[in-house]
């Protein structure tokens, strides 16, 4: 199971006064298992590009493998990629629409084909592994509140077990503890499973403690591709682009100015901590 | 897909038209509407193929544009078409064939009403395409504010009008995403008899209305909040004032509207049987 993308372009509005070059040969491998993050200003074309990987968009030129099979050639079934590929959208939780939490989240498999009973199953599993708490299954979803409602919705894709998860900022609008919450989530369903996790955001701090590689667009380009620890040693060009390496990476840098021997390439706080301790002792000792 | 429609949807473009006074892109499209329906020989036609040609190419509007307006009167244009071309009785018989009859008279009617209901719509989608919608209720709301003397709610009405317009891009995005969200959890809206896609518009058709009733609470609040309070003693930021340009296109107007009622009633020119 993987996705490989060649030379992807895509072109909004060909033809009228709105056009617009969103992705600008795109070439990306993504192995299956990987937890990627996408970053990206707005209007960089992260959420372009990760349409195109269910192929809800379709790419002006450029071509698109989901194991090893071209999602363009005729008679390729996009509603089998589409359960494999679940996709998230930004605000997920205006899609929900059904009278009661449950019936929502078995709107994905029913759409499989499944038997109402293997949706039911499939539906209490995805309400579990998001979270969200038992008494809710039987309300409306527009009952809930913004955090709850949003876990019902990412169980709304969970629950056709998607092979890749893309999730479009799956935290914005939320609160601090919602936020981490979510991510925490997501983290441990990509440890469970083998699934591959594509989260995207702009938050470089969000993404860094998760993802064991990052993409950066800029102006519909890859701008680097790479794990963390990489991509944020280019801090300064990251700037530029309107993007931000992660504080504790400013600190360390700040630090090692000053006079102390720390590794400038952590990426989270809890490991920064220890290679500030570390270094103290040792300058302790000397 | 849904982003066909163009009536409301404003093409951005430099040009003396879209400079114009919404006042006077209102009263001359309403003139050259009614300059339509005044001619009765081809003459008339030409010279309101002639106006209409001229300000699409001042306005800089691909011509795409405004043929995409017509596509959801097709139907009904056929239909009208038909009619007058069967029913109508009077002058020579061209074609007989069973019951069915096309007169001269039919003819004639046929084809006019056709350019008529063609040009009817085309004018006023340059009109659209060309002036904001904002500043086409400024322009309503200023011609109609001799209604205020009668107690008609002039502000209130370009007010609702105007938020009316403003939200349809909006809904369209909104539509555009729930659809998209839907696919991607495998909603199949193509397929299916027609009760099948009636049903497969749920998912969409809630959530829309969710989102409408969200988006216009917000607005409301939003309104209040800074101190809406309808149309009394409120004044305008951008007021709209004539300047040399809008007499100018109004004479424009006003002298091809002459020329053509003219034209198309009294010269007794003919080409063939039109």
């Amino acid at each position: 199971m993987s996705l490989k993308l060649e030379h992807i372009n895509y072109i909004y509005s060909e033809g009228t006064a709105y056009q617009k070059q969103a992705l600008k040969d795109i070439s990306l491998e993504i192995p299956q298992g990987q937890f990627i993050g996408v970053i990206g200003h707005t209007g960089s074309g992260k959420s372009t590009l990760i349409q195109h990987l269910n192929g809800i968009l379709k790419a002006t030129s450029g071509t698109i493998y989901f194991n090893g099979e071209n999602i363009y050639a005729e008679g390729y079934s996009m509603k089998n990629l589409r359960s494999q590929v679940g996709l998230v959208f930004q605000y997920p939780e205006h899609q929900l629409f059904e009278v009661t939490v449950l019936d929502d989240v078995c709107f994905g498999p029913k759409n499989q084909g499944l038997s109402p009973e293997e949706c039911r199953a499939r539906a209490l599993e995805a309400l579990k592994m998001v979270g969200l708490k038992e008494k809710y299954y039987d309300r409306s979803p527009f009952d809930l509140s913004g955090g709850q409602k949003r876990r019902a919705a990412i169980a709304g894709v969970l629950a056709m077990r998607p092979k890749v998860l893309v999730l479009d900022e799956p935290t914005a609008g939320l609160d601090p503890r919602g936020r981490d919450e979510i991510l925490d989530q997501i983290a441990y369903l990509h440890k469970k499973g083998d699934m591959t996790v594509i989260l995207v955001s702009h938050s470089m701090e969000d993404i860094a403690k998760y993802v064991e590689r990052i993409i950066v667009m800029n102006h519909g380009q890859v701008m680097f591709d790479d794990e963390p620890r990489k991509v944020f040693a280019h801090y300064r060009e990251l700037e530029k682009v309107g993007l931000a390496a992660p504080q504790v990476t400013y600190i360390m840098h700040e630090l090692r100015e000053r006079g102390l021997e720390v590794p400038v390439d952590t990426t989270t706080v809890e490991e920064a901590a220890g290679q500030i301790v570390k270094a103290l002792k040792k300058e302790k000792s000397q | 897909m849904i982003r066909d429609i163009t009536i409301g949807q404003y093409y951005p473009a430099e040009s003396r038209i879209h400079r114009l006074d919404p006042r006077v892109k209102i009263v001359c499209t309403l003139l050259y509407l009614i300059s339509l329906f005044t001619f009765q020989s081809i003459i008339g036609y030409a010279l309101a193929t002639l106006f209409l040609v001229s300000c699409v190419k001042i306005a800089k509007v691909p011509f795409k544009y405004i043929m995409r307006g017509l596509k959801p009167i097709i139907i009904l244009l056929m239909i009208t078409v038909v009619f007058n071309l069967f029913l109508t009785p009077g002058g020579q018989e061209l074609v007989h064939i069973g019951f069915l009859r096309v007169t001269e008279r039919g003819l004639t009617t046929a084809v006019y009403m056709a350019i008529r209901m063609i040009y009817l719509i085309m004018g006023s989608s340059l009109m659209t395409l060309t002036t904001t919608p904002n500043a086409l209720t400024d322009g309503i709301e200023s011609l109609l504010k001799p209604l205020n003397k009668i107690h008609v709610p002039v502000h209130d009405i370009a007010m609702i009008m105007s938020i009316a317009l403003r939200f349809i891009p909006i809904l369209l995005e909104e539509t555009d995403k729930i659809m998209k969200a839907q696919t991607a959890r495998g909603a199949d809206m193509e397929s299916g008899n027609l009760i099948q896609r009636a049903k497969a518009m749920v998912p969409i058709l809630v959530p829309l209305f969710v989102s409408a009733f969200r988006r216009a609470n917000d607005l409301a609040m939003a309104m209040e909040s800074r101190c809406y309070q309808g149309g009394e003693g409120r004044t305008k930021m951008k007021p709209l004032i004539y300047q040399g340009r809008d007499y100018r296109a109004y004479a424009i107007t006003v002298l091809y509207v002459a020329a053509a009622f003219v034209a198309g009633r009294y010269i007794p020119f003919k080409l063939w049987i039109f």
